[in-house]
């Protein structure tokens, strides 16, 4: 039981840093238009819906400290954007259910587009740049509509991941049974 | 339903724990830069190698497609730049004898050498930031390698930021097309100094402005060089910018801005090279350590 759960977290784990990696080095060669899709928030949100608010909170908080420590101004702010993002998605696990691809679609689409204003209101009108029109459409629904182009993509992926390893969880469940 | 309850207030419990680190970490990492220090060094053992690996990966990648450009096109280029070489060498030449004249002149004057030569180290870019509202960008040299924070940073010929964040094997640079940078610059022909900065509304057009330039009797025209400005406490002085693509004099008469076009492009940048004085050190302030 102990070895499932470790393979979980290290499969867990694994999956975020690649997705930070290609994120980081991979998408900006993909940018249409300087807009970059956001696989962290794909991710993240994945997490979230399939497995629950515990291990979206988990996902989220590491995803934003990666970014944090890279390219934040500083520790612990994109960490709880993506701690929230995490949690909320993870609210929505008993309403989902794997073979309806319609819910995740509009979860990560929201995330991303509530995302995209969080950041306007922290980052930018914080500071009294007030145009807010002129970002909504040029970076914060380009963004929405590029990442979930990139869902239909990496979500299978995800999905798959994730019915290995429960696939393995029930098995050795029902062993000890 | 009793067990229910209490995974959901196990979870409500890890929520508030982990945000409170969260505001936490911003406060103390707000007043002090070392909070970062040992994430950092997390980040250099798993993140920074993996960057730097598909890096070269990439980098591999492209010189395979670019063995594949055709021979035609190679010898027509050829031709291009054998006739740019002979136009150069014209031109290298003028400069030379310039170049005599203006030491003679010097020595004459006796005037501070300062600003002629930094001495620079190369360094490639890894990573680009992760979302799209700034544009800082990750280059694999750090620390151990001599790089400091408040470094200038160019490409080819131009500025392109400043080192804002060290670990030990990998930097962190704000470019100067970002929102949140401002520069003291100036007009090369005239001196007058403006505040250059970045903008993300401008970033599409390729542009940055610059404001608060006196409204004074100097012609500033369309394609005059900005250079770095002596005022600035980070900016090293006359480092090329860019150029002035739009001027105009503001309603209140007694200020003028506009737009300018960088020297360099910022939508690929591979390598840079990081001017490894600042000047702090050239002014001999701001030694803390």
């Amino acid at each position: 039981m102990k070895l499932i759960k470790t393979r979980r977290i290290v499969v867990t784990a694994a999956v975020i840093l690649a997705s930070y990696i290609l994120q980081c080095t991979v998408f900006p060669a993909l940018a249409i238009s300087n807009i970059k899709p956001n696989l962290m928030l794909i991710v993240t949100a994945s997490f979230g819906f399939m497995r629950g608010p515990r291990e979206g909170m988990f996902v989220g908080f590491a995803s934003g400290l990666l970014i944090d420590i890279q390219y934040g101004d500083m520790i612990g702010f994109y960490a709880l954007i993506y701690l929230a993002a995490g949690f909320i998605n993870g609210l929505f696990e008993q309403m989902y259910f794997d073979e309806d691809i319609k819910l995740p679609l509009f979860l990560i689409a929201g995330s991303d587009f509530i995302y995209g204003v969080v950041i306007y209101f922290l980052m930018f009108l914080l500071r009294s740049d007030f145009q807010f029109l002129y970002y909504l459409n040029r970076i914060i629904i380009p963004e929405a509509i590029y990442t979930i182009v990139i869902t239909l993509a990496v979500y299978p992926l995800l999905l798959f991941i994730n019915r290995r390893l429960e696939a393995e969880e029930k098995r050795s469940a029902s062993k000890f049974v | 339903m009793k067990r229910k309850n209490h995974t959901s207030h196990t979870n409500r419990y890890i929520l508030i724990g982990l945000s409170v680190f969260c505001a936490l970490m911003m406060l103390l990492s707000s007043f002090s830069d070392k909070v970062g220090g040992p994430f950092r060094a997390i980040a250099n053992i798993t993140v920074i190698p993996l960057q730097q690996g598909i890096n070269h990966i990439g980098g591999w990648m492209g010189d395979m497609k670019d063995n594949f450009s055709t021979l035609k096109q190679l010898q027509a280029e050829n031709e291009k730049l054998q006739e740019q070489v002979d136009a150069l060498t014209t031109e290298n030449n003028y400069l030379q004898e310039e170049r005599y004249e203006y030491e003679r002149l010097q020595e004459l004057y006796q005037l501070d050498q300062q600003y002629a030569e930094y001495e620079k180290t190369a360094a490639h870019v890894i990573g680009k930031d992760s979302g799209n509202w700034f544009s800082t960008f990750t280059i694999d040299k750090g620390s151990t390698d001599g790089i400091a924070v408040d470094m200038n940073v160019l490409s080819g010929s131009g500025l392109v930021g400043i080192v804002t964040e060290v670990g030990p094997t990998w930097a962190k640079v704000r470019s100067i097309i970002d929102d949140s940078t401002n520069i003291s610059g100036m007009v090369l022909s005239t001196s007058d100094t403006c505040i250059v900065s970045g903008s993300l509304s401008l970033m599409s057009t390729g542009q940055i402005s610059f404001d608060k330039m006196e409204n004074n009797d100097n012609v500033v025209a369309v394609g005059d060089q900005i250079v770095t400005s002596y005022i600035s406490d980070k900016y090293l002085q006359g480092i090329l910018i860019g150029s002035v693509s739009e001027i105009n004099v503001d309603s209140n008469n007694l200020t003028r801005s506009g737009y300018i076009i960088p020297a360099v492009d910022f939508r690929n940048i591979q390598e840079v090279l990081v001017i490894t004085t600042t000047k702090a050190e050239l002014t001999g302030e701001g030694q803390t350590e």
